[in-house]
């Protein structure tokens, strides 16, 4: 349990209840010994000497809490209060006070005198830090575009692992843990459909660009954000020392799961509610280095599952990768494993640590064509059942989600509260009825946000039968690749599996021989000229 | 031979097609969201008129230690002996004994000024932002202690995690020239 956490079980409002309900019993057995008002309004506590005794600080003490609810009366009445007041009164006022101690803030000032000190005692003044710069917002940016066109000429244009190697410590240092991971790229996502769905949310700048950019170089180069500039890939990445293969059917199942996360994420996000990647995030409290005990074994153990398996949060849990992996599968450039043409030679087979590489097929399927055709026939037929089976599915599950909204909750326990079926009122209610909100209202705004949530789901489940169908869809088609390919969809441009290419060593050894070549016809040139 | 030509580029222009889909939706969907531009430079922070002195601010903040603590304002308070935001409730002695201190963390500091006043210092790296001793000095005392979004601390993230928690609705964007929403004499100023 965390140290706030622990806090917040200690402190209950009970207490405070249970003053007032002592103050007010105390009120009504000993203020009506008519006490003069006038002496109740000079402040017990400011007559008090700091070395009086103990019992006497006791006594004074009491007086103090007897006497106060009348000072502030005086306070707020502007010393007029009438000065034997009788004992009818005196209950009504004690609860009077009682109500204004549950008001709050706004009629606590001014109890007691502010003292004027007659030695040389200076009142601070409240320190106000001021924000981070809002230039570091602008710089982010700059810096993300970047460290993207890096990647990409790393991956693209000079296929060198080292380089991106090195942007990949850079990434984890800089937007890691110099800028605590935040904004990222992977959360951006939220804030995005919460401006796009969510009436009154608003973007800071940074963050459309955080979600855009990505996106653009993906479109264009493959995801190359995902090989050296996502903080949460970089530590994975950096982290990842042996991996263990993961069997086909697990990991086919397994990659259905960010769109899980990615539905559920834009759903929330979108309706208000919480943003779930943030709160889920596996690396972003090593990245601040603070967070609690459970919060803490949540981040280890997914980086101790990250030196054995590889990336297991990007390939089986990162809904920002659904996004990228769609506009991957359809870029206009995209790595390649061979620099060249692919000699079929199986060097790189096993060169993918993320099972990423497609191995030649050639139309074979492991069944008759006329079955697999009727097979295939019967996916698309149920594709639109799949639809609506999930898009009903989901929907009768509305309320369930809608729990995670902060108002729908308050509303369901208020609802509670009034039917009685709940033996003590908690914070949120208690606040909701200081504030003077009608009910009506709150569960007016609550069904309205249920309705938002019943469409929601219903869009969310229709989404999740349409993958499912068309993954089944996809894994039943004969595929026609003849060479060892790379799967554009979820591969990360790393540039891990060049250097298993026989053909990529020869050109490697090509430019090494070009450069030397080069260098030699210069010093010769050089040495002609220096004869002459 | 002229066939299978046909089909690659068929195929190519399928995939043009489709990225082109894609890029326009991608477009759209930031277009759309760049009318939701914040045009100002906005900050978090906690109209403490509002606040409920709830413990949420506590726990809800992203940060383990929360950006959101306790500030005083020297100019409102009484400074009593018997204080509503230092001595817990069932105190037995009104002196700075730690059992007799409200604060969990033992965040205030009390020194004697002279007879009978005392001053009230929040010691910053020891608050958590529980607000139990701001609910003490607003329900018994001036008010003069407050919850405030502490700027060193906090993150900006975009959406506020206690703003979303807080039952009272304090939590407000406010322009980064002026951060805080003081109390006091520096209210004004």
């Amino acid at each position: 349990m965390s140290w706030s956490l622990f806090i917040k079980k200690r402190i209950d409002s009970k207490e405070w209840s249970a003053r007032l309900a002592l103050l007010r019993q105390l009120f009504a057995k000993h203020a009506l010994r008519s006490r003069p008002a006038s002496e109740a309004k000079t402040c017990a506590c400011h007559s008090e000497s700091a070395d009086s005794t103990q019992d006497k600080l006791r006594e004074q003490s009491q007086l103090v809490q007897v006497k106060k609810p009348e000072t502030l009366l005086c306070a707020q009445n502007d010393h007029s209060c009438s000065p034997q007041p009788s004992k009818k009164y005196l209950s009504l006022l004690a609860t009077t006070i009682l109500l204004l101690f549950i008001v709050g803030s706004h009629y606590a000032q001014d109890r007691f005198p502010r003292p004027e000190f007659e030695s040389q005692y200076q009142r601070p003044l409240t320190t106000t830090p001021s924000p981070q710069a809002h230039f570091f917002e602008i710089f982010d940016i700059f810096v993300l575009a970047g460290a993207l066109g890096l990647a990409s000429y790393f991956a693209l244009k000079k296929r060198s692992r080292r380089g991106i190697f090195w942007l990949t410590v850079f990434s984890a240092a800089y937007f890691g843990f110099y800028r605590n991971g935040c904004v990222c790229a992977v959360g951006s996502l939220q804030n995005v459909s919460a401006a796009l769905f969510y009436p009154g949310f608003l973007l800071p700048i940074g963050v459309i660009m955080f979600f855009v950019l990505p996106l653009i170089f993906a479109l264009f180069f493959g995801r190359t954000f995902c090989a050296g500039v996502c903080p949460l890939g970089s530590m994975q990445d950096l982290v990842m020392l042996k991996t263990v293969k993961i069997p086909r059917w697990l990991s086919e199942v397994l990659s259905l799961t960010p769109y899980l996360y990615l539905g559920f994420a834009v759903l929330f996000a979108a309706t208000g509610s919480a943003f779930i990647i943030c709160r889920y995030d596996p690396f972003i409290s090593i990245y601040r280095m603070t967070g609690d005990f459970s919060t803490m074994i949540y981040s280890l153990g997914f980086v101790g599952l990250s030196v054995f398996i590889g990336r297991p949060y990007c390939r089986f849990l990162c809904p920002y990768g659904v996004l990228l992996g769609w506009m991957s599968s359809l870029s206009k450039k995209h790595v390649t494993i061979t620099p060249d043409t692919c000699v079929q030679c199986r060097l790189c087979e096993d060169a993918c640590p993320f099972d990423y590489i497609d191995k030649p097929a050639s139309g074979k399927i492991p069944e008759p064509r006329a079955q697999n055709r009727k097979r295939l026939a019967m996916y698309v037929f149920m594709l639109p059942l799949m639809i609506l089976v999930g898009g009903y599915a989901l929907s009768r599950l509305d309320f369930v989600f809608a729990r995670l909204h902060p108002k729908v909750s308050l509303a369901e326990q208020i609802r509670q509260e009034e039917r009685g079926a709940v033996p003590r009122t908690s914070l949120e209610t208690q606040t909701f009825r200081t504030m003077g909100v009608p009910i009506e209202t709150l569960l007016e705004q609550a069904t309205e946000i249920e309705k938002r949530f019943h469409t929601g789901a219903w869009i969310l489940g229709a989404f999740f039968g349409l993958v499912f169908g068309l993954r089944l869809i996809r894994l039943s088609l004969p595929q026609f690749r003849i060479d060892y390919e790379i799967d554009r969809t979820g591969c990360y441009s790393c540039a891990r599996c060049f250097e298993s290419c026989p053909n990529e060593q020869v050109r490697l050894q090509n430019v090494k021989n070009a450069r030397f070549e080069r260098s030699g016809k210069e010093y010769l040139l050089h040495v002609a000229e220096s004869a002459n | 031979m002229n066939d299978k030509q046909n089909k690659v580029k068929r195929r190519d222009f399928f995939r043009d097609s489709l990225r082109t889909l894609l890029a326009l939706a991608l477009g759209g969907s930031a277009g759309i969201a760049t009318r939701k531009l914040i045009a100002k430079d906005l900050v978090w922070q906690l109209d403490p008129h509002k606040c409920v002195q709830c413990d949420l601010c506590a726990t809800e903040c992203v940060l383990d230690l929360s950006a959101v603590k306790c500030v005083h304002a020297h100019d409102m308070c009484g400074h009593c002996t018997l204080c509503g935001g230092f001595h817990r409730p069932d105190a037995v002695t009104f002196d700075t004994a730690a059992e007799n201190q409200l604060c969990p963390t033992g965040a205030i500091k009390r020194n004697f000024i002279e007879n009978p006043y005392y001053s009230y210092t929040i010691v910053e790296e020891k608050c958590i932002g529980c607000a139990k001793c701001v609910k003490g000095c607003s329900s018994f005392g001036n008010g003069s202690l407050y919850m405030q979004v502490r700027h060193d601390r906090c993150l900006n993230c975009n959406e506020c995690a206690i703003a979303i928690a807080c039952p009272a609705e304090a939590f407000q964007r406010v322009p980064s020239s002026q951060p805080y929403i003081l109390k006091g004499k520096q209210a004004q100023a």
